[in-house]
């Protein structure tokens, strides 16, 4: 008989309460594990931004354009190794509740400075031969069922008309942290429309991308940019790309972090809910406490018993949660549109947490039935009446 | 017959509130090796303080305690746990065995805190409920048996280490007449064959009769 088997049997004494507390636990994981997983997809691209990639855009505002011929001096500066750009095109394909990013890009570039954007030597010759091209993510296309040769028609807004593109190639993520949910194509074809249609809007980029050979030399090649360009009538804020990506979250900050307080106010109510069961169960066992006290257990063992009582609950509840937060978050990702939340799984570091929580859980809930245990003489444990 | 317990100018009280209970007072006793002592005496006398107070479950105020020529009086916490461990079998009236535990693990218990092997444990557990009748029962849970054989089964669990002393505190006091006479012969088998000394605690003048020596308290002095 050893004391992990009087623990288990300790457990299974009131199997109803036990089976209620390791449900709630359970439910608190998965909704601590649910909200985690949002918070980590509302900062899935700034997680998966490139240290050696600078975004450059108008220090005025993301939506003001800046001049391609920025480009050849920003290309001159020591340390740049590439430089590409974009446009945020956006548009309307079937209607406006179908929503994924549309980016008109350089195509000689574009996929050199995204390297994990995988794309097939093929397909990438095939884009980049034709002008109005696209490239679509895996993830796309699955949704919308894009095969290569199909033409996907946009009606444009920041760019009116009515526009068309082939399918030539599909990327594929390198990883479940990347995107595959964009649709890129040729700038070139948006430029020389431009050209015809609104002459005074070709020529110009949204933004550019930067490739540096040593992350190191972000905060210098960063500043000589913008020193290019000081009192032009295009000045420009040259940041990291992370940088850059949590610009667009900053709006959404408040909501986020209302996300990551209720997700520990989860774990509040886990230890509440555990804490009384632990110390219900040690109430009712005082008496018993102090007969193995007589026996000559020491208080270290007694307070080993109750809280691996305690920790052995929480960690079943934190296990059979995990096992139901799978499915929840498969289930909520496949219900909304992958282009909401394109990065949308439960991140190890999220498994890792939900664990810690329940292991620190389970302690704390023990703390108290731990010290009325061992403080209770032996005489007052004998003579207690529950 | 060499003292196996001697307790020296022994002083307890209890603090209820702001008032001072005395509970025993300047009681001295020696309990030979091989004793069967019943303490007697009416409610609120200080049997059961007495018997605490040697099973070292409690402490004087002021007096020593000697078991087997350890002063358990000066015992720390953490001491005072193990030496009960080796030295001492308690016997409830209540029983107080563990409901989530059968027989035989409940007896195997004391053991869990010493280095026998589980063969070993399993022999020591094995002889000790025949020896107390319930070879038969040992995977039987508390609820599954009858008072008498609770009482049996914490027998068991007092003597499994082979204690140097068996303390008793009513342990017929929740018997029936029959169950208790078997609980009774059961203790004084232990005695006579075995030489186990027992200190018991009782109200029941047959219990008392079992016994070689019957010690009166009144008032927390012994008569």
């Amino acid at each position: 008989m050893r004391v992990l088997k009087f623990m288990l049997r300790n457990t299974l004494r009131h199997k109803l309460r036990t089976a209620l507390t390791i449900l709630g636990i359970s439910i608190a994981v998965v909704a601590f594990t649910f909200l985690r997983t949002v918070v980590t997809a509302w900062y899935a691209g700034v997680e998966a931004s490139s240290p050696n990639r600078l975004i450059t855009r108008n220090a005025v505002s993301f939506i003001f354009p800046l001049p391609l011929s920025y480009r050849d001096k920003i290309a001159q500066i020591p340390g740049v190794e590439t430089v590409s750009f974009m446009n945020w095109f956006q548009g309307v394909y079937i209607d406006k509740n179908q929503f994924f990013p549309r980016m008109a890009v350089d195509a000689e570039t574009a996929l050199r400075i995204y390297p994990e954007f995988l794309v097939p030597q093929d397909q990438l010759e095939a884009f980049r031969k034709e002008r109005n091209a696209c490239v679509v993510g895996a993830d796309l296309a699955q949704q919308y069922n894009f095969k290569l040769g199909d033409v996907i028609p946009i009606e444009g807004d920041i760019y009116p008309g009515r526009w068309e593109f082939v399918v030539r190639a599909i990327y594929q993520p390198r990883d479940k942290t990347v995107d595959g949910t964009q649709m890129w194509f040729h700038w070139q074809y948006l430029d020389e429309r431009l050209k015809q249609e609104a002459p005074a809007r070709a020529g110009y980029v949204g933004w550019y991308i930067i490739r540096i050979s040593n992350p190191t030399d972000a905060a210098r090649i960063s500043e000589e940019v913008d020193a290019l360009f000081k009192n032009s009538r295009a000045e420009t804020k040259t940041e990291t790309e992370a940088a850059f990506q949590e610009s667009f979250i900053q709006g959404t900050s408040l909501i986020i972090q209302l996300l990551n307080f209720l997700s520990f106010v989860i774990i509040g109510i886990i230890m509440l809910v555990l804490g009384n069961t632990m110390i219900m169960s040690a109430r009712e066992r005082t008496k018993e406490y102090a007969v193995l006290k007589t026996i000559g257990f020491s208080g270290g063992t007694l307070a080993a018993i109750i809280a691996g009582e305690s920790i052995m609950i929480s960690i079943i509840g934190a296990v059979v949660g995990l096992f139901l937060a799978y499915p929840v978050v498969d289930l909520f990702a496949l219900m909304v549109p992958k282009s909401w939340f394109p990065i949308f799984f439960i991140e190890p570091i999220t498994i890792v947490l939900a664990g810690m929580s329940a292991l620190l859980v389970g302690v704390i809930a023990a703390f108290f039935p731990v010290q009325r245990a061992v403080r209770t003489s032996i005489v007052d444990g004998l003579r207690f009446v529950g | 017959m060499k003292p196996i317990i001697e307790i020296q100018n022994v002083f307890k009280s209890y603090r209820r509130d702001s008032l001072e209970i005395p509970v025993l007072r300047d009681i001295s006793l020696t309990v030979p090796e091989g004793e069967f002592l019943a303490l007697m005496g009416p409610s609120g006398s200080g049997k059961t303080t007495l018997l605490n107070l040697i099973a070292g479950i409690d402490k004087p105020n002021k007096g020593k305690i000697f078991v087997d020529g350890t002063d358990v009086t000066s015992l720390g916490e953490s001491a005072l746990a193990k030496w009960r461990a080796r030295h001492v079998g308690f016997i409830f009236q209540f029983y107080n065995l563990i409901p989530v535990l059968t027989a035989y693990e409940n007896v195997e218990l004391p053991l869990t805190l010493t280095s026998l092997s589980k063969k070993e444990r399993r022999e020591h557990v094995e002889a000790v409920l025949k020896l107390v009748g319930l070879g038969d029962r040992m995977h039987h849970y508390p609820k599954q048996l009858s008072g008498g054989q609770e009482q049996r089964v914490a027998i068991a669990r007092a003597l499994v280490t082979d204690p140097t002393i068996l303390v008793a505190d009513e342990p017929t006091g929740d018997l029936d007449k029959y169950s208790a006479e078997e609980v009774l012969t059961l203790l004084a088998r232990l005695n006579q064959e075995y030489r186990k000394t027992i200190v018991m605690v009782t109200h029941d003048p047959r219990a008392a009769e079992k016994a070689h020596t019957v010690r009166h308290l009144e008032k927390g002095e012994l008569q």
